[in-house]
């Protein structure tokens, strides 16, 4: 990897606005010693467990929540293990650092940081148990083979099965991993033919499964009720009343542990309110009506959306706050282009939505915690419930649940922490369920932001000057969480005279952390929506205006950095993946008809390349029906479980068009949005016909979680436009007047 | 206050106040935990079961509304081992955090049972009041097809 870790350091510092840094900071050194991405598993041993009678179960180590891993990591394993996959039993890991290393779901990096590791945990095995049997033969390692669980010894026609020989793997050392060879990958069984998830039984008969369902003896169920204003805290509570209610066991104020900060961190810590315990959750649900709780408003009562976006147009008026990236003389270049182009774009905060409301179990006894969290980062709920229990080390066992849905929300772990506190308190399991209208009013928000751009067009209608102002929230100095802008977003490099700055001086009280594709999911709407207008602007097609930009040299002065999956657009990737759309959705060949036409888009977002193409029709009331969207990515190959990879392109897709009519609104710090009533997500007759197309190409495997959803909210407005000749430069739909049909 | 209730062919006489909504006394009461609970306010269909065989959101249902009705739930839906809608969905591999898969079933099974062979409009209208926050629509789709080929060669009977 071509990368100083001091420049990746910078990079994920803009990027994540912290958040990426604490990913990769742990990381980062590892996988240079390495030269790759990946970091080893700290105990090979402990994924694979051989039973006598030769059923393997095979430990999933990242947190699974929808995006496929629980199958997809075993599936690595399996393969150079050489076992047949009917044989094998897959279980979540507990979270558990000392044996399984990183743990974690996020920035789609299970593929890329396990592809290599966990083959050669496989391999690192299948060779242990070769020995087993070459010692038990006394032959020669060399002329063993393996298949479908048995080694085989051709010369004396011998086998033993893996169970037979697992006994004697005990005194036997596991290879060093490094040492270990791999398969050729044109004899692989399990790696590149579709697998079904390994959950699909227990879900289709509702077995118990998620975190929700998770129900030690003895438990309590819980809510937690809150200010409406975040941060508020408790002045009075009728706590003895709601007490005597049928079932109510017990009704407590929670002082909370908040962090007193303006520019709030991803785990604030516990968040104060009233506690009600009960026999069943209904019972404690019930209660709410009951209670009546004087709050001490928060510090956000003051904030509401109308006066965020007065700030942010008066923010664009004045000079950047910094400068995030600057190269070349923008202002030379703005006066001798031939066109100039002004615009302000703008997209709002949005909720994660996890069909499965926050909540988590926990059971503190005798100075033991145990907790079952549908976490997506295990490593954080063993520091956080420490903080508030007091509990640390090998007296806490996490129990990784599968989770309905995380999307970024899942980091936050804030009723693991409610929990963990409650059941200390109580001294029983405690599960916390959080209703819908707690979840999208106390969620961990995706960012609004604000960005005025001005570009400059020569006579040729090439692109000769780029000037971006981003306004985000912070006090000036600190941005708040993911609520900064990618310095290496493409056109950056590309165009000639650059400058991309930044302001942070509205304040937020509410949290704000990652939701899927963070960054880009409001930016490539930005960006690729300006690039569509200065191609209109100049009369070109919006596809050759995005590849003759491609085909330029990296400006001097600009950091290139194309093999890093957080670092610049490999040119030639993205170009191939607009090409392949371009065929896939015959491009060239679109028609024009009022009321109907195609946008394009493409983005390079945590290592993989995504271009989409949007067929839409707008009726006179101005409603959209998206009719087809073609997707072609690249994340390298080969793609481990290609009907699963579809699925996650699929769902990218979809959630991305629910983001386009999606808002969370202040007023006077309250969140205005408390269900899907009042937040819409797609449904099965608004949804499109898709195609996903995956270019294989030479690059190993990178994630998928991400990068197909933000080239689909530009691709639609885009095509919007070749529609209707209205430009949407505001999300959502409802905000510049468009609907979805 | 005793109501009675059936519940996959069972009968259960339970004390609990009858504008108790059927998805908690299904999950917290009688410890079926595969209906789930969504947003409470019937705009999801995670809750979705069958009350007299149509689909109902029993996040709204008061429990005194549905004694002595026949009530299925994802727990009771296969006769055999598996049925042939949650064969589909596995045949698809329809899942991807399987959370409103229960109550996507169950509509669907419903459905089916009346309108062997829908129509794309017919499906969009019937899968519509049901949720899927990852997107499996298409998967979805493909299911509800391939279900009712399954139905149809079983000799239509659910």
């Amino acid at each position: 990897m071509n990368l100083t870790r001091r420049s990746f350091l910078k990079i994920s510092a803009v990027a994540g606005g912290g958040f990426l840094l604490g990913l990769y900071e742990s990381q980062v050194g590892v996988a240079q010693a390495r030269g790759g991405f990946a970091a080893p598993p700290i105990e090979p041993r402990a994924f694979v467990k051989i039973a006598p009678d030769g059923k393997v179960t095979i430990l999933a180590k990242n947190p699974e929540a929808g995006q496929g891993v629980k199958t997809m990591l075993p599936m690595l394993i399996a393969e150079e293990l050489d076992v047949d996959w009917k044989d094998v039993k897959v279980e979540l890991a507990e979270g558990e650092a000392k044996l399984y290393g990183f743990q974690f779901l996020g920035g789609s990096t299970s593929t890329p940081m396990n592809w290599d590791p966990l083959r050669r945990v496989g391999a690192a095995w299948r060779q242990m148990l070769v020995t087993a049997a070459a010692d038990t033969w006394g032959v020669p390692a060399s002329e063993c083979e393996t298949s479908a669980g048995r080694v085989h010894h051709a010369a004396s026609g011998r086998t033993l099965g893996y169970g037979e020989l697992v006994a004697k793997t005990a005194s036997l050392t596991l290879p060093a991993l490094d040492s270990v060879k791999l398969k050729d990958p044109a004899r692989y069984t399990i790696i590149g033919a579709s697998r079904s998830g390994v959950d699909n039984r227990a879900i289709v008969t509702g077995r118990p499964l998620f975190g929700i369902d998770v129900e030690p003896a003895g438990v309590l169920h819980a809510v937690v009720v809150k200010c409406p204003v975040f941060g508020g805290t408790v002045k009075t509570a009728n706590t003895g009343e709601v007490e005597k209610l049928p079932g109510v066991w017990k009704v407590m104020v929670v002082a909370g542990t908040l962090t007193n900060d303006t520019v709030l961190p991803l785990n604030p810590g516990l968040e104060p309110g009233v506690a009600i315990l009960a026999e069943t959750w209904w019972q404690a649900q019930a209660a709410r009506a009951s209670l009546k709780v004087e709050w001490s408003l928060g510090p956000g009562v003051k904030q509401s959306s109308a006066n965020f976006e007065q700030r942010a147009n008066a923010a664009l008026k004045q000079p950047f706050g910094q400068v995030v990236g600057a190269y070349g003389n923008v202002d030379a270049a703005l006066d001798g282009a031939t066109k100039v182009l002004e615009a302000v774009y703008s997209y709002p905060f949005l909720p994660h939505n996890t069909l499965e409301p926050q909540g988590s179990t926990a059971s503190y006894k005798d100075g033991k915690l145990e907790i079952w969290s549908t976490t997506q980062d295990p490593a954080a709920v063993r520091r956080l419930t420490a903080r508030v229990t007091g509990i640390s080390g090998p007296d806490v066992t996490i129990h990784m649940v599968r989770a309905g849905g995380a999307f970024g929300r899942r980091y936050v772990n804030d009723t693991d922490v409610e929990a963990a506190w409650l059941s200390k308190q109580v001294g029983r399991p405690v599960k916390v369920t959080w209703s819908r209208e707690d979840d999208m009013t106390h969620d961990s928000y995706r960012p609004a932001g604000t960005i005025g751009l001005k570009a400059g067009l020569d006579a040729q209608g090439r692109v000769v000057a780029w000037r971006e102002h981003f306004v985000t929230f912070g006090d000036g100095k600190r941005t708040i969480l993911n609520g900064g802008i990618e310095l290496h977003d493409f056109p950056a490099g590309y165009v000639p005279a650059f400058q991309l700055g930044m302001s942070n001086s509205i304040p937020l009280s509410i949290r704000t952390g990652p939701l899927r594709a963070p960054g880009a999911n409001g930016q490539a709407f930005v960006l690729q929506s300006f690039l569509d207008e200065l191609a209109f602007a100049a009369g070109r097609d919006p596809l050759d205006l995005q590849l003759e930009l491609l085909s330029r040299v990296p400006a001097a002065g600009f950091n290139f950095q194309p093999h890093n999956p957080f670092g610049s657009t490999d040119p030639e990737r993205l170009r191939g993946v607009l090409e392949t759309v371009a065929e896939m959705s015959d491009w060239r060949k679109r028609g024009k008809e009022q009321g109907r036409g195609m946008g394009i888009a493409a983005v390079f977002y945590h290592g993989s390349y995504f271009a989409e193409v949007a067929e839409v029709s707008v009726d006179a009331q101005s409603r959209i029906t998206v009719r087809q969207i073609w997707a072609a990515g690249d994340m390298g190959s080969p793609v481990i479980n290609p009907r699963e990879a579809e699925n996650q392109a699929f769902g990218g897709i979809i959630d991305g068009l629910s983001q386009m009519d999606q808002e969370i609104t202040l007023a006077n710090g309250v969140v205005q949005q408390e269900n899907f009533d009042k937040q819409p997500l797609m449904r099965m007759s608004q949804t499109p016909k898709i195609e996903v197309r995956f270019c294989k190409t030479e690059f190993p495997p990178s994630g998928l979680g991400e990068p197909m959803l933000p080239p689909v909210i530009p691709a639609v407005t885009n095509a919007v436009f070749a529609a209707t000749g209205r430009r949407i430069r505001t999300l959502p739909l409802r905000r510049s007047g468009f609907s979805f049909a | 206050m005793a109501i009675t209730v059936k519940v996959n062919q069972q009968l259960h006489t339970l004390d609990v106040p009858g504008d108790t909504p059927l998805l908690w006394v299904l999950r917290d009461v009688l410890g079926l935990k595969g209906t789930k609970y969504g947003c409470g306010i019937a705009m999801c269909g995670a809750c979705t079961v069958h009350v007299n065989g149509q689909a109902v959101r029993s996040c709204i249902t008061p429990v005194s509304s549905v004694e002595k009705a026949e009530i299925t739930t994802i727990e009771g839906l296969a006769e055999t081992e598996i049925h042939p809608v949650q064969q589909a969905w596995e045949e698809m591999d329809v899942p991807q955090c399987g959370y409103c898969q229960a109550g996507q079933i169950m509509t669907a099974s419903a459905l089916l049972a009346k309108t062997a062979q829908p129509t794309e409009a017919e499906i969009n209208v019937a899968m519509s009041g049901n949720l899927c926050r990852c997107g499996t629509y298409p998967r979805i789709r493909e299911a509800v097809h391939r279900a009712a080929e399954l139905l149809s060669a079983k000799g239509g009977g659910l």
